[in-house]
């Protein structure tokens, strides 16, 4: 019986004895040249009356349509696809950017007119109309997060400790569980927390700055407990066995051999976490009220904090409202360099500690 | 320095799994034992259990005795910790500490116990103990550069360099080699000679050549099947095990019949 398989009969066909390894390209403008027609098209529309996002919406799916429908007969099904795909990943990745770079734009426009020096040492002590600044927002602000901080952080590290270098069993599967629902709750109902614990140690209506702190650790913790958990996970075992076999005690690797290894996430995650809660408003204005005045003590009375300062510069403005509007966008401005500073700390902080390789 | 090990009657557990059972054997003072055996007929498992790195996996548990100068390691009231300050291991796959230079790595094991030390003291340590892994030549120059920086088996040799700093009494070594070059491996073997006039090494290897050379006694490990335990089929002289090994499995072993 003759084998004349269909492989075998594809096979005498293909001159070089299999499917030809060279396939038709587009030119190298190709991609180019259809988006700027794409383009083209999407403003076209736009000048005969369409409305923006619907514009750029069908500039888009133009050029899917028309980048496949150029390379499938030319360099296969393979190829086409992957262009196609390739234009959905771009597009996406700018739709995400577009908010971010859309408030930023917003904020500075906005807001730099009054980055000036008053803004950054006066409060708003006295001041009715013009002139004040932030200078007790950002003192609160800082104090307030930096409290909250010093609370959440050695209980988040030591939560995550427990929970990979000890923790088996219930309970550690419960504590897993409530820093799930923790990461969970919102920020208001954390606020109401900490409102309805003073309110049971001292009285109602009080407002301290500690309050707040309370109230933002009740976010923050979480961040911490579950950033810590992945960066000592990822700490190999083959360097907590080497110091076992160096006659280490199970607490002395954990302090000098794990956290120094893990050091460059943690902190990462720490600064990551510290940015997250920095603009919360709603548990603060619970907790802390507002005040225009300077207080450094958070054990005494109401606090000014950024986000508070702007949103209460914003709803309530003076007459004229002008010079309060434009403190409400300053302070959102400086609360955005705060927060990129601190994501650029974080980056600072892990190429310090990352443990060095070469070099 | 440089003790012997006797092991009575050791089964040793991963929860209710037998890995390994009914050992029973002797290492010699300032000899090198070498254990072979196909994979996971327990050799790791076994030598894991000399230093009590084995109850580290939740739940493993050890019957038996091994008795050390006369002090059973699995006796009341005897701290691992210590005995792990006598028993020291070497890995597979090197494991220096990345966040350490090479001088820290070294003094690893004083600093991380927080030993009081004088600086020229702990100088003159390292030094002495990267004489003595055969390393000391090669990174004098750069003491305070990151010790994952080294090859694979300058780090093997630091991993080694590490263990004797702290002056055990017996040196566990599990494959010590498998990762490595021939080059380095040489390295290793050379290393492992000169060490035997201090050590009592005990060493798992997969590369009977590597047995041959380098051990004075040599055991078998084999499984009977699937899920049964491993067991020491025989122990006896390098050169006995080698030429006319008392049992027909250890013959079908090294003559390449199996494994
Ligand atoms: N951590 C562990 N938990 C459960 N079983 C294990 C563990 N490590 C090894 N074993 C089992 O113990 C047996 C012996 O393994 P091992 O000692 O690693 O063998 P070898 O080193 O000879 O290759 C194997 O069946 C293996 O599956
Ligand atoms: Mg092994």
């Amino acid at each position: 019986m003759p084998t004349s398989t269909p492989e075998r009969e594809l096979d005498l066909e293909s001159p070089i004895g299999g499917p030809p390894l060279v396939h038709g390209t587009l030119p190298r403008w190709a991609p180019q040249f259809t988006l700027v027609t794409a383009i083209a098209a999407g403003f076209a529309l736009f000048a005969v009356g369409t409305a923006v996002g619907l514009a750029a919406i069908a500039a888009v799916l133009l050029y899917g349509l028309a980048i496949y429908s150029w390379s499938r007969p030319i360099e296969g099904a393979r190829k086409a696809k992957d262009r196609v795909v390739t234009a959905i990943v771009a597009s996406t990745f700018l739709l995400a950017l577009l908010p971010l770079v859309s408030v930023i734009l917003t904020v500075v426009s906005r807001g730099v007119a009054r980055i000036d020096p008053a803004f950054f040492t006066f409060s708003m002590q006295g001041v009715v109309s013009e002139g004040g600044g932030a200078y007790h927002a950002i003192m609160g602000t800082l104090i307030v997060t930096g409290l909250a901080a010093l609370i959440s952080v050695p209980i988040g590290m030591l939560t995550a400790i427990y929970l990979v270098e000890y923790g088996k069993g219930k309970l550690a599967r419960a504590i897993t569980f409530f820093v799930d629902v923790m990461t969970g709750i919102p920020s208001i109902v954390a606020g109401l927390f900490a409102f309805a614990l003073f309110a049971l140690i001292l009285g109602p209506g009080v407002r301290l700055g500690i309050m707040g702190a309370i109230a933002l650790s009740v976010l923050m913790i979480p961040v911490v407990v579950r950033s810590t958990e992945e960066m000592l996970k990822l700490v190999p075992n083959d360097l907590r066995e080497a110091a076992y076999a160096l006659a280490v005690p199970k607490w002395r690797i954990i302090v000098k051999v794990v956290l120094p290894t893990a050091l460059a996430g943690i902190a990462t995650g720490v600064t990551l976490a510290v940015a997250r809660i920095i603009g919360e408003t709603a548990p603060l204005l619970i907790t802390l009220g507002a005040t225009s005045g300077t207080n450094f003590n958070p054990f005494d009375g109401r606090m000014a904090t950024l986000p508070v300062f702007s949103y209460y510069e914003y709803v309530n403005p003076g007459v004229p409202p002008e010079p309060s509007l434009q403190r409400a966008w300053t302070a959102a401005l400086v609360l955005i360099i705060i927060v990129m500073v601190l994501n650029l700390v974080a980056r600072l902080i892990s190429r310090l500690f990352a443990p060095k390789t070469r070099s | 320095m440089a003790k012997r090990i006797e092991v009575k009657d050791l089964d040793i557990y991963y929860d209710k799994f037998l890995a390994v059972q009914n050992v029973s054997l002797t290492i010699e003072p300032r000899s090198v034992t070498a254990f072979i055996g196909p994979s996971g007929c327990g050799k790791s498992t076994f030598l894991r259990s000399l230093n009590r790195m084995h109850e580290l996996v939740p739940h493993a548990r050890v019957e038996g005795t091994v008795v050390m100068d006369d002090q059973d390691l699995y006796g009341p009231n005897v701290d691992p910790v210590s005995v792990r300050r006598q028993v020291g291991m070497v890995f597979q796959r090197p494991n220096p500490f990345p966040t350490m230079s090479i001088h820290e790595n070294v003094a690893a094991g004083l600093r991380l116990n927080n030993a009081r030390i004088s600086k020229g003291d702990l100088d003159e340590l390292v030094e002495r103990s990267l004489r003595a892994a055969n390393l000391w030549n090669e990174v004098k120059d750069r003491l305070n550069k990151p010790g994952s920086g080294l090859s694979g088996g300058q780090q093997q040799r630091l991993c080694i360099a590490r263990a004797i700093a702290v002056q055990p009494d017996v040196l566990l070594m599990d494959e010590p080699c498998s990762a490595l070059d021939p080059i380095s491996t040489q390295a290793i073997e050379d290393l492992i000679n000169d060490l035997k006039a201090d050590y009592t090494i005990v060493i798992v290897t997969h590369n009977m050549q590597q047995a041959a050379r380098v051990s004075d006694t040599t055991g078998f490990f084999n499984l009977q099947g699937v899920g049964q335990p491993g067991q020491l089929v025989e122990i006896d002289d390098t050169t006995k095990i080698f030429s006319t090994p008392a049992n027909q499995a250890t013959e079908d072993y090294i003559s390449g019949r199996f494994g």
